[in-house]
C-alpha cells in the first residue's frame, strides 16, 4: 500500500474516532435514567426524545454510511457498525441505526437521500404498487413497524403488478391504526398504507446486493442492523454480569471466586465474542454480493448468542437483575425483542441451511472461503 | 467491557495466492487415492502425506530461509491448515512440530538445536509429540514431576509422560520436566527439552483409545540423557514458554474443524431439499463455524504481529470445542443412521461413527474445557 493510502486510512481513523467519541458522550450525557423511563413504552410511557435527536443528528450522522459523493459523511460500514453497537450498548430509544442505513440503502439505488428519521418496514411484500397516473398508490397494510409511527419516512419491499419487489420510499407513516410495543417498550406500529402516493423517483428497483431468495433488501439491511444493536446489548449484558460478580459478595466472597460463576461468564464471553465475529464479517460485507450470506449468520449467531447470554446474564445478577431498579432489563428486554426483529435466529438459519444443502457438501468450504472475501 | 480483539479484516493476496497453490496439491493427493477424508483426520499419522506436503514448500512456511523455512506470514499458514483441515488430510506427521514444537524451537531453541531440527521440520520429515502431561498431573501442568538432572554438558530424566499422541511414530518430543522447585506460585522450577525418540532410555507404551485406534501413548524415561543444547529456554523458565506456546495451539482451525468432514457428508446426506428441522440445524451449525473461522484468522493475525491474545485465543478453543462435540449430536438427530466404523461404502455412518467416537477428546486435549474457562475467567478479571 502507498503512503498517501495510508495518510487516507489515517485521516479516515482519524473522522471515525471524533464522530464515535462524539455520539458516546451524547448518549451517556443524554440517556439518563429518567429519559430511559420515560421512552419505555411497556410502562406506559413512550416518546421520541427530541432533544436527543436533534443532538445526535445535527453533524449530519443520519448521512453516515452515505458515500461522499451523494452527499454523506462517507463511513466505512465497519466504523457505522460500532457506531450502531454503541447506540445498542445504551439502549438508546431512537430509530437512529435504521435512519443510518435506510439512507445508505437508498442512495445505493441513487434515491436522493435527506436527513429525516427512517423506519424499516418489515413485510412490504403485503404492500402492493399500483400505477396512478405519473405515479403510484399504494395498497396495503403493515404491522410491527419499528419506529414506523415517529419517523418522517418509510422505506419498503413493494411489490409491483407484476409480482416483483420493488424499493419504495415514502414520507410519513400512512395512517396510524395501532401501536404496540415489543418487550423494551420500544414503539412497533400498524400501519395503513392504502391510499399514499408515491412519486415515480421514490420507486426504485431493489438492490440486489441486499435481496436474496424470499429476502428483500428492506428486511436484509435491518437484520444487519439488528446484529449490530444486539453485539452492543450482549456487551452491555455480559459486562454487566461481571462487574456484578466482582461487587457481589455472598458467603464471605465476591461471585466471581466461585468456579461455577466463572465457568458461566467464560460461556457468555464466548457467545459474545462469536456473535461480534459474525457481525464483523457482515459489517465487511455491507454494499457487496455477500451481504445477504453474511447478514444471515450475523442475525443467526447473534440470535442465538442473546438466549444463552440474557439466561446467563439474569441468573448471575439474581434477583436484583429482575427488576426495573436495576438496568440490567434495558440490554435483555432488547435482546429478546431484537433476535426476532428482522426475521428471528430459526429463519435466517432456515435460510442459511437451504442454500447450502441446495448447493452440496463441496461447496459449502469454497462458500467459506468466499464469504471471508477469498477466491472460493 | 472491552470488546474482543477481533476483526474481519480480509486475508492478504499472498495468503489467498497460497490458498490456490494448496488446492492443487491437495487435489493431486486426493486424485491419486492417498487418503480417505471422512476417515482421516489433522491426528492420522501418514510420514508420506507430510513429505510430499513438505516437498511441495506447505510446512516451515513461517520459518525463516535460513532454516529450510518459506519466510511467510502467519497467515499464510493459515490458509494453508484451514484447507488442510477441510480436505480431511492426514496431518499428524507434521502437525504438532509444524504448529507449536518449531516455533517454539525457532524462538528458545539454541543455535545447534535450530541448525538440527528445523530444517527436517521444514522438508515434512521430521515429526514432534507434546510432552506435557503425566500420570499424575493431566491439566495441573504445575504438578509435573518427571525430572532433569545436570550432569555436565547432559541432563538425565526419569519419569513419565502420557497422553502422548503418536509417541510411538514421532522423531522428538518436546517435553516440560522438572529442573528445580516450584516456589510459591508453583510456576518456577519448570524446564523444556528437546527428546530424541532414537537414544536409549526412553520406552513406550500404546493406549488404544475408545476406538481401538493407538494414537496414545505412555512414555517412560529411565535415566535419559539429553545434551544441555536441547534444552529450549532457560533453565526454569518452563512454564512461561509453555502457556506462548499455547496461544499457538489452542487458537487454530484444528479446534473446530476436526469433524469437518461429518458436516460434509451430513450435508451431502441430507441432499438438496432439506426439511425443516435439517434447514435450520445445518444453518445454525454453519453460522458458528463462520464466526470461528472469523475470530481465528483475527488470533492468527495478532500472534502474526507478535500480539498474545491469551483470551481470545482460549475463547476459539473453548467455542470451537463446543462447537466440534456439537456436530455429532446433530448429525444424529437429522438423519437416523445407525453410526459405525465398518459401514463400507456410507461414508456418512462411518464419519458419524468415527467422530462419535473421537469426539470426548476434543475438549480434552490442549486444555481441557474446565481449564479453559479458568483461563478465560483470568482474562476476564475474574481471578
Amino acid at each position: 500500500m502507498s503512503g498517501t493510502g495510508h495518510a487516507a486510512d489515517d485521516l479516515g481513523d482519524e473522522l471515525a474516532a471524533i464522530i464515535l467519541d462524539q455520539v458516546e458522550r451524547l448518549l451517556a450525557q443524554h440517556l439518563t435514567p429518567a429519559l430511559l423511563a420515560a421512552c419505555d413504552g411497556a410502562a406506559g410511557a413512550a416518546s421520541w426524545p427530541v432533544g436527543l435527536w436533534t443532538a445526535l443528528t445535527e453533524s449530519g450522522l443520519p448521512l453516515a454510511l452515505v458515500p461522499e459523493a451523494a452527499g454523506g459523511i462517507g463511513l466505512e460500514a465497519a466504523t457505522v457498525a460500532r457506531l450502531i453497537r454503541r447506540c445498542g450498548r445504551a439502549a438508546l430509544p431512537l430509530s437512529l441505526p435504521e435512519t443510518i442505513v435506510g439512507a445508505a440503502l437508498w442512495a445505493s439505488v441513487d434515491g436522493n437521500v435527506n436527513e429525516d428519521a427512517v423506519a424499516l418496514v418489515p413485510g412490504g411484500s403485503t404492500v402492493r404498487l399500483v400505477r396512478q397516473g405519473d405515479g403510484f398508490v399504494l395498497d396495503g397494510r403493515v404491522a410491527q413497524v419499528p419506529w414506523g409511527g415517529s419517523v418522517a419516512a418509510l422505506l419498503l419491499d413493494a411489490v409491483d403488478a407484476a409480482g416483483v419487489p420493488q424499493l419504495v420510499r415514502i414520507a410519513g407513516p400512512g395512517t396510524i391504526c395501532d401501536t404496540h410495543h415489543n418487550l423494551a417498550g420500544e414503539p412497533r406500529d400498524t400501519l395503513d398504507l392504502t391510499g399514499c402516493t408515491v412519486a415515480a423517483e421514490d420507486v426504485r428497483a431493489a438492490p440486489v446486493w441486499a435481496t436474496g431468495a424470499g429476502v428483500s433488501s428492506v428486511e436484509s439491511v435491518g437484520a444487519w442492523v439488528r446484529a449490530q444493536q444486539m453485539v452492543g446489548a450482549l456487551e452491555t449484558c455480559l459486562g454487566s454480569a461481571l462487574d456484578h460478580a466482582q461487587e457481589r459478595q455472598q458467603f464471605g466472597r465476591p461471585l466471581a471466586k466461585f468456579q461455577a460463576i466463572q465457568h458461566m461468564l467464560a460461556e457468555a464471553a464466548g457467545h459474545v465474542a462469536a456473535a461480534s465475529a459474525a457481525a464483523d464479517l457482515a459489517a465487511a460485507c455491507w454494499g457487496d454480493p455477500r451481504f445477504v450470506l453474511a447478514t444471515a449468520i450475523a442475525k443467526a449467531r447473534c440470535g442465538e448468542a442473546a438466549g444463552h447470554v440474557v439466561a446467563i446474564g439474569h441468573q448471575i445478577h439474581g434477583a436484583m437483575g429482575f427488576t426495573q431498579e436495576h438496568p440490567l432489563h434495558r440490554a435483555t428486554r432488547r435482546l429478546w425483542s431484537w433476535r426476532d426483529e428482522f426475521g428471528s435466529d430459526a429463519l435466517w438459519q432456515e435460510r442459511i441451511g437451504r442454500a447450502v444443502c441446495a448447493g452440496g457438501g463441496a461447496a459449502l468450504w469454497p462458500m467459506l472461503v468466499r464469504l471471508r472475501g477469498g477466491a472460493g | 467491557m472491552q470488546s474482543f480483539r477481533f476483526s474481519a479484516e480480509k486475508l492478504p493476496a499472498e495468503a489467498e495466492e497460497t490458498r490456490v497453490a494448496i488446492r492443487a496439491f491437495l487435489d493431486g493427493e486426493l486424485e491419486a487415492g492417498r487418503f480417505v477424508p471422512h476417515r482421516t483426520s489433522w491426528t492420522t499419522f501418514d510420514a508420506g502425506f507430510s513429505r510430499r506436503a513438505g516437498a511441495a514448500g506447505f510446512i516451515g512456511l513461517t520459518m525463516p530461509k535460513a532454516y529450510g523455512g518459506h519466510d511467510r506470514s502467519g497467515l499464510v499458514r493459515f490458509v494453508v491448515t484451514e484447507e488442510m483441515l477441510a480436505a480431511g488430510a492426514p496431518c499428524g506427521a507434521h502437525w504438532i512440530a509444524d504448529r507449536q514444537s518449531g516455533p517454539q524451537i525457532l524462538r528458545h531453541g539454541t543455535e545447534a538445536a535450530k541448525r538440527a531440527i528445523l530444517p527436517g521440520i521444514c522438508r515434512g520429515e521430521c515429526s514432534f509429540g507434546i510432552g506435557m502431561s503425566e500420570p499424575n498431573s493431566g491439566s495441573d501442568l504445575a504438578a509435573v514431576r518427571t525430572r532433569a538432572v545436570r550432569d555436565g554438558d547432559d541432563w538425565v530424566i526419569n519419569g513419565s509422560k502420557i497422553w502422548t499422541t503418536n509417541a510411538h511414530q514421532v522423531d522428538y518430543l518436546l517435553a516440560l520436566v522438572r529442573t528445580g522447585e516450584p516456589g510459591p506460585d508453583r510456576h518456577g522450577g519448570l524446564t523444556q527439552f528437546i527428546v530424541d525418540m532414537a537414544v536409549p532410555g526412553v520406552t513406550v507404551r500404546p493406549i488404544l483409545d475408545l476406538s481401538g485406534h493407538h494414537e496414545f501413548n505412555e512414555v517412560f524415561f529411565t535415566d535419559y540423557r539429553v545434551p544441555d543444547a536441547m534444552r529450549v529456554g532457560a533453565e526454569g523458565a518452563g512454564w512461561d514458554l509453555v502457556t506462548e506456546e499455547l496461544a499457538f495451539e489452542r487458537s487454530g482451525p484444528d479446534r473446530f474443524l476436526s469433524d469437518y468432514r461429518l458436516l460434509v457428508e451430513l450435508i451431502d446426506r441430507i441432499g438438496p431439499d432439506p426439511d425443516r428441522f435439517q434447514a435450520v440445524e445445518t444453518g445454525r451449525m454453519v453460522a458458528q463455524l463462520t464466526a470461528l473461522l472469523g475470530m481465528s484468522a483475527s488470533v492468527a493475525r495478532l500472534l502474526d504481529q507478535g500480539i498474545v491474545p491469551g483470551v481470545e485465543a482460549a475463547l476459539v478453543k473453548d467455542v470451537g470445542n463446543g462447537f466440534e462435540r456439537a456436530v455429532p449430536e446433530i448429525a444424529r438427530r437429522l438423519v437416523p443412521v445407525e453410526p459405525s466404523l465398518t459401514a463400507q461404502g456410507d461414508a456418512f455412518r462411518e464419519a458419524l461413527g468415527g467422530v462419535t467416537l473421537r469426539a470426548p477428546s476434543f475438549t480434552l486435549r490442549g486444555g481441557t474445557r474446565e481449564v479453559l474457562r479458568g483461563v478465560i475467567a483470568r482474562g476476564l478479571g475474574l481471578r
